[in-house]
């Protein structure tokens, strides 16, 4: 790639810092060049993060119709699955599993709610309520 | 307490980590293409089968810690590393050795990144950065991918340093021990040892989709994408591809630019021609690349969704397959001095 070719299409990362990418100057030289984004790696990551919408909303309509209990809203929405949030809330695999059940999910005591709570950077309250606030 | 610390932005994390805290025992010789190419940074795999962040499993580097290992390693230059098991011991430990004057290399997960914009924050645990100091409950971070410094509370340090998952840091810390001094030859010794050990990485590995091999496998397997999978998945797995191959760290291509300015570099150190015209094979291998990119976006986009832009797309890969195979056994047959 050219150091005139380097892409400057303003990314979100480009707002926060621009990112570093080699390039070959007039002499065929490698320097380097600053970069506010491209393109073609903002429309993959659109690409990713709207099929993670889709999952969220469609975990939002099973807590909804009472077939599965609020975690799995929230574990979708922070892009988890049961093992990962096992790890983060320091159950196990299994319990997280129970506890995507809405019948067991209503009888857990509000310590454990708390370690669920803690990982979304959520209330009890809001988890119970599927209530999210953007960080 | 805040040490006397330069920061230096690279293109890839670790890369940067390596430079930064070598420059900062004293060794201003290695740039980040020469960190890159010492380390033999350069990779390829596609794990067919298993997904992550449900798409498939694809890098282009190796495991993370391996360039700063090897490239320590090949400088004779000792190495601290630790892992903890528990978080009060890793915030302990990272206090003191502060307070003896080292800068260290934290291995972090970017989910719980502060300072990274939400739409970066996955759960991808092989993130790099270097504290180089501490001002009340306030870490002062130099994360090379940013242009300047930033900071975490030890809560926030904590968490990125205790992320859970694939290739989970737990607490990973490291620093080069102070008092070596490299000298020419030894860096001239270490670009060859690190270019023999990236060829053998990238042809010598009996997978079928480790390598060069690797990129052609993919390749094939694209064309079959269109009909496995749907013209929609299809299109995340090839999403999922462009975002390993350029998202921030990778210096563009791939990483294949980096390794391209190594070879401009390593050149300087063994003055053999050879090295400018492989490091050419390795712009053209980027190039196509990202040409193949701009592919891979008019299907995510729905622009291009017939069969024939698959075969393309794969056909690409194929290609770039050819390029590095050449490259690589060049490189492979190269007369060291």
């Amino acid at each position: 790639m050219k150091k005139e070719d380097v892409p400057q299409d303003l990314s979100s990362l480009g707002k926060i810092t621009k990112e570093v990418c080699y390039a070959t100057d007039k002499s065929g030289k490698y320097v380097t060049e600053l970069s506010k984004g491209w393109d073609v790696k903002i429309t993959a990551l659109d690409t990713h993060w709207e099929e993670i919408e889709q999952r969220v909303a469609i975990a939002k309509q099973k807590v909804l119709n009472h077939e599965a209990s609020p975690l799995l809203f929230f574990m979708e929405k922070n892009l988890m699955d049961a093992e990962l949030l096992a790890g983060y809330a320091g159950f196990w695999k299994w319990q997280v599993k129970r506890h995507l059940r809405p019948e067991i999910f209503k009888k857990l005591s509000d310590k454990k709610l708390q370690r669920y709570a803690e990982v979304f950077n959520v209330t009890i309250d809001d988890l119970k309520n599927i209530n999210v606030h953007e960080a | 307490m805040k040490l006397n610390f330069e920061h230096l932005q690279s293109a890839h994390c670790e890369n940067g980590v390596t430079r930064s805290l070598l420059k900062n025992i004293g060794i201003n010789q290695i740039t980040e293409p020469l960190a890159f190419g010492i380390g033999s940074g350069l990779f390829y795999v596609y794990i067919p089968l298993l997904k992550i962040n449900n798409g498939p499993v694809i890098a282009f580097r190796p495991m993370p810690g391996l360039i700063f290992k090897r490239t320590c390693k090949a400088l004779g230059i000792p190495v601290i590393r630790k892992k903890f098991s528990s978080k009060q011991k890793a915030e302990v430990f990272l206090n003191s050795t502060l307070n003896e004057g080292h800068p260290v290399g934290c291995q972090v997960g970017v989910y719980y990144l502060t300072y990274f914009p939400k739409e970066y924050r996955f759960h991808f645990n092989a993130h790099n950065l270097i504290v180089y100091g501490k001002e009340d409950d306030k870490y002062l971070i130099s994360d090379p991918v940013m242009e300047t410094v930033t900071s975490l509370n030890s809560y926030e340090l904590e968490r990125v340093r205790f992320a859970r998952g694939t290739l989970s840091p737990r607490g990973q810390i490291y620093y080069p021990e102070a008092g070596a001094v490299i000298t020419e030859d030894q860096i001239k010794k270490a670009i060859v040892s690190g270019i023999k050990k990236n060829v053998r990485e990238m042809l010598n590995i009996p997978f079928p989709f480790v390598g060069v091999k690797g990129i052609r496998y993919t390749g094939n397997k694209i064309k079959q994408w269109r009909n496995k999978l749907g013209v929609k998945q299809a299109g995340l797995y090839l999403a999922q591809l462009v975002r390993m191959q350029e998202e921030i760290g990778t210096g563009g291509g791939g990483f294949r630019y980096i390794y391209a300015a190594f070879l401009q570099e390593a050149y300087a150190y063994h003055p053999i021609d050879d090295l400018l015209e492989i490091s050419k094979m390795f712009t053209e291998s980027g190039d196509l690349w990202r040409t193949a990119a701009i592919q891979a976006a008019g299907i995510y986009k729905g622009r291009i969704t017939s069969q024939e832009d698959f075969d393309t797309m794969g056909n690409y890969l194929i290609e770039i397959a050819d390029i590095e195979y050449k490259a690589f056994t060049a490189l492979k047959n190269i007369k060291w001095r």
